[in-house]
């Protein structure tokens, strides 16, 4: 009976020709959402761990200052220094910062403004204190200080 | 001479898959989604230089005191502690006292934590105390809830009558660490 044999027309493969244009999307995806790190860190950044962790709620409203020993010490010496924006600054500069940051949220937001003190372990609390004092003057007074999680022991 | 037809002009575009893999793998691994979290903590308003300092009345029952000098060793109330393991249900003992104990808080909204550092205290000692202080409150307000720690820290997500609870309980137990300025020993 092989003069009626049917013949299956249908290929069993599934077309994989547009796996690279998938493949492709998600990667422009990632490419177009990658937020690069915007600032070059002068000082040494290795945050303290904790558990007790917030999270953020609105980006826009955070900037950042960074504490901790610049890495050139031959240049900067060995002293933990305040870091805004790719540029090493003394305490006094906090508010002139905090001021700019200020501006650029609209009116409603400004004293929403966030602080995320990002502090180096090594640090000393002395300047940690000297900048919040510098932030009270300034009146932005919501701070976090950057803690990565801890692996919990405990249940 | 029947000739074959070849077929020319195509790409094997099977590979690009691969490759389109590659860097998608590599943008996965080499990505750090910026995710801040932290211990949030709210400042101090300035002070009016033309007003005094306000006047505080507080009895010494009511301070849970919370010292770090420049050499990170701890005394919590008058008494060394080597390591932050009981400082945590200390803590929970002194707000929730409701003038059970003399020595205690007379209730947790006269309760203050105050915490005091000196200028060369380390800072990430500093972090680990202040993480155990907030991690009593928040496990005083999660007994409270009948819901984990974890979950009272990340409230916002939740449901809104969870929420109202939890604001009616910050306000019968507020989270009262204070800190103070630190003194000048051991720093510059």
């Amino acid at each position: 009976m092989s003069k009626f044999k049917k013949k299956t027309s249908a290929s069993q493969e599934i077309p994989t020709s547009a796996l690279p244009d998938i493949i492709f999307m998600l990667l422009f995806f990632f490419m177009v959402t990658t937020v690069l790190r915007e600032t070059d860190l002068l000082v040494l950044q290795r945050i303290p761990k904790a558990e007790q962790l917030s999270k953020l709620e609105k980006k826009s409203l955070v900037s950042y200052i960074y504490i901790g020993q610049p890495k050139e010490t031959d240049r900067y010496g060995s002293e933990p220094k305040i870091q805004v924006n790719d540029v090493l600054i003394e305490p006094e500069g906090i508010v002139q910062f905090v001021n700019q940051e200020k501006d650029k949220l609209s009116e409603a937001e400004r004293d929403q403004i966030t602080m995320a003190m990002k502090v180096d372990k090594e640090a000393k609390m002395g300047i940690v204190s000297d900048v919040q004092q510098e932030l009270r003057n300034a009146n932005a007074l919501k701070v976090l200080y950057t803690s990565v999680p801890e692996a919990n022991v405990q249940m | 001479m029947a000739r074959k037809k070849r077929n020319a002009g195509e790409v094997n575009a099977g590979s690009m898959a691969d490759i389109a893999f590659l860097l998608l793998i590599f943008f996965l691994v080499t990505t750090t989604i910026a995710s801040d979290k932290g211990l949030a903590i709210r400042l101090p308003p300035k002070q009016d230089p033309n007003e005094p300092p306000p006047e505080v009345k507080f009895n010494e029952r009511n301070i849970f005191k919370v010292l770090l000098n420049s050499q990170d060793a701890m005394l919590v109330e008058g008494e060394p502690m080597d390591n932050t393991d009981q400082l945590k249900e200390k803590v929970k003992e002194f707000v929730l006292n409701y003038d059970r104990n003399p020595e205690l808080s007379e209730s947790p909204l006269d309760a203050v934590v105050s915490f005091k550092t000196d200028r060369g205290t380390g800072y990430e000692k500093f972090i680990e105390v202040y993480d155990e202080l907030k991690g009593a409150y928040y496990e005083i307000y999660a007994a409270e809830l009948g819901i984990t720690a974890e979950l009272v820290r990340n409230i916002n997500d939740a449901e809104p009558s969870v929420q109202d609870r939890y604001d009616e309980l910050r306000k019968k137990i507020p989270m009262q660490i204070s800190i103070a300025e630190p003194s000048k020993t051991g720093g510059n």
